[in-house]
């Protein structure tokens, strides 16, 4: 077995993982603050690349247009919060989790009718080539492009760690994340910390979005996204940070490998063993699923989530 | 409470009703991580008897109970019930031998009807399977319609014919906790464990309750152990009371004797110590 | 004044037990089986047959298959349409495989494989709960689309992975017009909705609602938790394994896997959302809503392009079907999360004082 292929596919998977937990961290700021598992995550990262796209194609300024599709994120995160979450404020989480559901296909919907369904190339200005001093010098090919988002993801990841540690609105977001009763007895203003969640959620939706357009191309698929960050999210739990940037690594790697490796050792044997034509490639449309379920059995709060204790 | 008897006279008929030891605890310590919840407890319950089980708030009740119905598995000590002994017992073993028990934070399928909470509590003793369920015909059938008769006399016996249909989510605090020793009686137990069946009632609720508890102490003969806060109750209702403050007994007999003994005195008046 | 129950009373625990206790009820649903039966194969088309009316019971069925899971048993479940798949590709190979076995006895074999599938993916939620689990059946979904699609043997090396159902023959009569497609199709789905009334009137249903609503509970009395999960799985498995069976058979005649894709399941969940969730009546008014939805836009939509001698755009309608569709979840969420059924049952409780306002 070639070994620097081995690192080659392991860290090109290690990258993949940062995209991942990028969308990740999404799902994380509003299950932490509002105890809602947002399903239409995926929805607002294909709305924000879509609406982005789309004014710079129209002739928008580049960063022009990056600070008005903020702005209409920041309008939906709030007109969500108000239309979708406060009237069901009390029920169970499954009820909002069904609900976010809807709004998915509200979103999807919306999108394609505003701007229609033909796919966009996004440029970032930086390619998904190999980067040369790297090659040279080892022989592994990493993309400059990935090593970009994972920059971009640590240093989201760092914003949002100095937001919520060390500012005024960061602590009351933990504290409403922690106890709904307790921060509304101190005197903190919850509709406005939801607002401010959401907002922040799309924004991140918005990075997000933008990383995986221009490494993807902005098209309908893009909504799966958000299906791929929920094992990220069963490994390292529903409300760390730290916690999606781990499960985003372990899924890419693990998936990654076995997209290469699998079929490469299996595809023989079985073959012989059915008769027919084996061909197991694809494998990693479930294999992170499979990967989270295996996790969840040992661990079912996830590698940094609470422990969930049922009381009679 | 009883008509014409003295709280004495009333004593001595009762006592001619106890019969042999059937549940012995013996040496039960549990632990929480470090906090220590029993501290080698115990005593024995016999038949046909009303044990409670009273002590500070914190003093272990509930999770003695809990120990008792398979819920808890103490790390010492073991529980011998009718010659048997266990201590890893699981709590749908402790159904299946004859142990029922209501919840101090009542813990009834509030989607279901009254009706279908108390049939519940008669699942152990359906045998038919799913398919015949399925078809409804002959065995399943009557069996459901056996069962139904049975938890009709519950129904009867605690009055409350009325809400039988009605969705227990919807029902007032006193009544579904009523419903909730509906759906234990249903099971036909030996051992009816009771963890603050009174909690939250007015007066009249906790006659009713009493009323209850004691009839089915005498009509069905099943030993009781139960739970409660209120020493009025305890004191009138009770064969014999154990005593328990941070995790061990410190008392130990009938009301008379636990009323005056000093140690339940001090640790009730929070005497340090 | 219709609707009266005075003078109706009953008398025995049986009676009491019925799934109809009131005779109004049993007249009407009398006529709906009458009416379904009877007059609809003498009256309706060819279109209404193929496009309405069997797909409407084809997903009735599999919505009553996850409204036995999700909606009794408290068990969210997003890989309904695997299970169909796995009904239709497993009556396929046993009919194809194995000569001259009956078409019925494939359904109910197709349908158990559908089961067993269910209960090995049922078995984490003896583990996790809620949307924890709800990821875990996405595993499900994915895996079952990907394991029909390449191994081979499942289409019989078909190189696009499309099988073509074969021929229905019950006794030697053959089932061709979409007519008796449809007749097959009533039968099987009444006989399977009467067997899940009855399990869900009996200890079995009560088992399933003891675990939804509290299972450390149900525990304590006695109930078995694993097996009460799994034998949801395995029952519901059943149903949407035999509706996927239907659908190839008497529906659309060639499946692919992908049509038993993510957005079939969620399609089914939304079914069993607006029809009533925990509700048998829930699962055939929310098909036959959803069955019905699209067709009313395009109607609406083209009687619009006409008014306005406008062309609207085939693309606009499906978005426009999505954003209706989401509205509707979020709304019947918020107003009735009991769905159109529990809307029905109120209705029926104004209907016994009517005229009387109360």
């Amino acid at each position: 077995m070639n070994v620097s292929f081995f690192f080659e596919v392991l860290l090109g998977g290690l990258l993949a993982g940062v995209m991942y937990s990028l969308v990740a961290i999404g799902f994380v700021l509003i299950y932490k603050a509002s105890g809602v598992f947002n399903f239409a995550q995926g929805a607002m990262v294909f709305f924000a690349a879509l609406t982005f796209v789309s004014l710079v194609e129209r002739g928008v300024n580049f960063w022009f247009a990056l600070v008005i599709t903020l702005a209409v994120m920041v309008v939906l995160g709030i007109a969500t919060e108000k239309v979708v979450l406060r009237p069901l404020v009390n029920q169970p989480p499954i009820t909002l989790f069904m609900a976010t559901i809807g709004l998915t296909f509200v979103l999807e919907g919306l999108s394609q009718l505003v701007w229609g369904s033909q796919p966009h190339g996004l440029e970032l200005g930086i390619q998904d080539v190999p980067m040369e001093s790297l090659a040279q010098s080892s022989g592994i090919f990493i993309s400059q492009f990935d090593l970009f988002a994972a920059l971009v993801a640590g240093i989201l990841v760092a914003v949002l760690a100095l937001f919520f540690q060390y500012t005024r609105i960061g602590r009351a977001l933990r504290a409403v994340a922690d106890d709904h009763q307790a921060a509304l007895a101190v005197g903190i203003p919850l509709k406005h910390i939801w607002a401010i969640v959401w907002a922040v959620a799309g924004f991140v939706a918005l990075v997000a979005g933008l990383m995986w357009g221009a490494r993807n191309g902005v098209q309908y698929a893009l909504t799966f996204i958000a299906l791929k960050a929920l094992p990220v999210l069963l490994i390292g739990g529903f409300e760390s940070v730290p916690g999606a940037i781990l499960g985003g690594l372990i899924v890419g790697a693990s998936e990654k490998l076995a997209e290469v490796y699998v079929p490469q050792m299996l595809n023989a044997p079985l073959t012989e063993f059915f008769g027919g034509a084996v061909n197991l490639q694809g494998i990693e449309s479930w294999f992170a699923y499979v990967i989270a379920l295996l996790f969840l059995l040992v661990r079912p709060q996830g590698l940094f989530g609470e422990k969930i204790i049922d009381r009679v | 409470m009883q008509g014409e008897m003295s709280a004495a006279q009333l004593q001595h008929v009762r006592a001619q009703g106890i019969g042999e030891v059937i549940l012995a605890v013996a040496d039960v310590s549990l632990a929480f991580g470090g906090v220590k919840a029993l501290n080698e407890v115990s005593f024995d319950v016999r038949e046909h008897e009303v044990r409670a089980i009273i002590g500070p708030n914190g003093a272990g009740k509930s999770s003695m109970l809990n120990v008792l119905n398979g819920v808890y598995h103490p790390q010492k000590g073991v529980i011998r019930l009718r010659g048997r002994e266990f201590r890893d017992m699981d709590p749908h073993e402790a159904a299946a031998m004859g142990i029922a028990r209501t919840f101090q934070n009542i813990a009834l399928f509030k989607g279901m009807t009254v009706l279908d909470n108390l049939m519940t509590g008669r699942n152990l003793k359906m045998r038919c399977s799913f398919v015949e369920q399925a078809l409804w015909i002959g065995r399943a059938r009557r069996e459901e319609i056996e069962h139904r008769r049975t938890v009709e006399e519950v129904i009867d016996f605690l009055e409350i014919q009325h809400i039988r249909k009605t969705p227990v989510g919807r029902l007032p605090y006193g009544l579904q906790k009523r419903v909730e020793l509906g759906r234990a009686l249903a099971a036909e137990p030996s051992l009816l464990l009771l963890d603050e069946p009174m909690a939250g009632m007015n007066l009249e609720e906790k006659q009713d309750m009493c009323r209850f508890i004691l009839d089915v102490n005498d009509h069905y003969g099943t030993t009781i152990v139960l739970i409660e806060h209120d020493m009025g109750v305890v004191m009138d209702i009770s064969d014999r009371v154990v005593v328990l403050d941070y995790g061990a007994k410190i008392g130990d007999g009938t009301p008379a004797e636990v009323r005056a003994n000093q140690a339940v005195i001090d640790a009730y008046l929070g005497v340090a110590h | 004044m219709l609707y009266r129950e005075a003078g109706q009373f009953r008398s025995t625990y049986s009676e009491d037990q019925q799934i109809f206790p009131i005779r109004q009820d049993r007249i009407a649903i009398g006529l709906l089986l009458v009416v379904a039966f009877v007059v609809v194969p003498l009256v309706a088309n060819q279109y209404w047959f193929a496009a309405i009316l069997t797909p409407f019971l084809i997903f009735s069925l599999a919505a009553l298959g996850l409204n036995i899971l999700t909606g009794y048993a408290g068990q969210l479940s997003l890989g309904t349409a695997a299970f169909m798949a796995v009904g239709a590709f497993m009556a396929y190979n046993f009919e194809l495989r194995i000569p001259g076995m009956p078409i019925l006895v494939s359904f109910v074999l197709a349908g158990l494989c559908a089961s067993a599938v269910g209960i090995v993916f049922g078995l984490p939620s003896l583990r996790i709960k809620g949307f924890y689990l709800a990821v875990a059946t996405l595993a499900c979904q994915f895996f079952v689309l990907w394991a029909l699609q390449r191994f081979g043997w499942f289409s019989n090396f078909s190189s696009s992975g499309v099988i073509t159902a074969g021929k229905i023959e019950i006794f030697g009569y053959v089932f061709q017009t979409a007519a008796e497609k449809y007749l097959l199709t009533l039968g099987i789905v009444t006989v399977l909705a009467l067997a899940a009334k009855n399990l869900m009137r009996s200890e079995t249903g009560r088992a399933f609602m003891a675990v939804r609503d509290m299972d450390v509970a149900a525990s304590v009395i006695g109930i078995p938790i694993m097996r009460t999960k799994l034998l949801a799985f395995a029952i519901s498995s059943f149903y949407c394994g035999v509706a996927g069976a239907l659908y190839a058979f008497c529906y659309l005649g060639t499946v692919e896997p992908e049509a038993f894709n993510l957005d079939l399941s969620f399609r089914i969940l939304f079914m069993i959302i607006i029809g009533g969730v925990g509700s048998i009546l829930g699962s055939f008014i929310g098909a036959a809503f959803i069955t019905l939805l699209p067709i009313l836009l395009s109607v609406l939509f083209g009687g619009f392009s006409h008014l306005l001698g406008v062309e609207i755009p085939h693309a606009w309608i499906s978005n426009i079907e999505l954003i209706i569709f989401g509205s509707l979840i979020v709304f019947f969420l918020i107003v009735e999360p009991h769905g159109l059924a529990r809307l029905w049952q109120i209705s029926k409780e104004k209907l016994r004082l009517w005229p009387f306002p109360h």
